[in-house]
């Protein structure tokens, strides 16, 4: 099966999360879509991993502990980014990022 | 031309995965796209079972669907959000959002599309098994391991100022 299949299917999904990025206003939305996106760049890696480990490479599963570490990292973002989101919330009462924008003027 | 079992799951596992996706920037209700985002989760699990990454199909089970998508509905939920309808005031900035994703898309599917690789083949290797991940991360990654575990201590110490009353 080519790997061009796991290609195509995530950069659908990357862009998806792109789209999903630019188009929603909630912040909670916004920061869902940055998974998405950390999501589909971690399944072009395990099928990368995948092709170099049936090519003969011993050292494929590298692109797994990368993955390992993406999701560390994703985790460790989604507590703080959370918490930042909370807080934005108690302030404002809101979580549309269009009132985000006092810094402007 | 007969289809093998592989690209059949494969394909199925696709669709789902990609609706869901679409379902989470399309619904209006922020539930509704933690629900989907969830689906999409599993399926991604499904494609790393069928490339043979076992351990990480677990662990991605437990982190996103049990630890990170729970903390999102209960952040929702907390605020109580699950009927706030956004301001479409500015109604071409969706438009524009769509229209720059969907040549993203349409740029990187181009340069891709030629991209020099070789086929997977199904079969078990033994790459994603769990002593050999940990002999890899152990010996090799042992120091990134480490400094991992400084992150989160200042991720958790960070959460917890940022989200304390004003003191």
């Amino acid at each position: 099966m080519p790997v061009q299949y796991y290609i195509f299917l995530s950069i659908a999904l990357f862009c998806i999360g792109v789209t999903g990025v630019l188009m929603r206003r909630n912040a909670i939305i916004i920061f869902m879509c940055v998974e998405l996106m950390l999501n589909a760049v971690n399944l072009l890696l395990v099928a990368f991993s995948k092709m170099w480990a049936d090519a003969g490479r011993v050292d494929a599963s590298g692109a797994q502990i990368f993955v390992f570490f993406i999701m560390v990292v994703a985790a460790a973002e989604v507590a703080v980014g959370l918490a930042i989101i909370v807080m934005v919330y108690r302030n404002s009462q809101s979580v549309d990022i269009n009132i985000m924008n006092r810094l402007k003027n | 031309m007969g289809m093998s079992l592989q690209q059949i799951v494969f394909g199925v596992l696709s669709i789902i995965s990609i609706i869901s996706a679409l379902g989470v920037i399309l619904s209006k209700n922020p539930v509704t796209s933690v629900l989907c985002l969830i689906v999409t989760f599993f399926t991604i699990a499904g494609h790393y079972i069928m490339l043979n990454a076992q351990f990480l199909a677990v662990v991605h089970i437990i982190v996103y669907a049990g630890a990170i998508m729970v903390l999102f509905l209960f952040v929702i939920m907390l605020m109580n959000l699950n009927a706030e309808i956004e301001p479409q005031k500015r109604n071409w900035l969706k438009y524009a959002g769509a229209i720059s994703g969907g040549a993203l898309l349409l740029v990187l599917l181009g340069a891709l599309r030629e991209a020099d690789v070789t086929p997977i083949q199904p079969g078990a290797a033994e790459i994603g098994l769990i002593s050999n991940l940990g002999k890899t991360l152990f010996n090799q990654y042992v120091v990134p391991f480490e400094v991992s575990s400084i992150l989160f201590l200042s991720a958790m110490v960070g959460a917890v100022i940022i989200g304390k009353r004003e003191a």
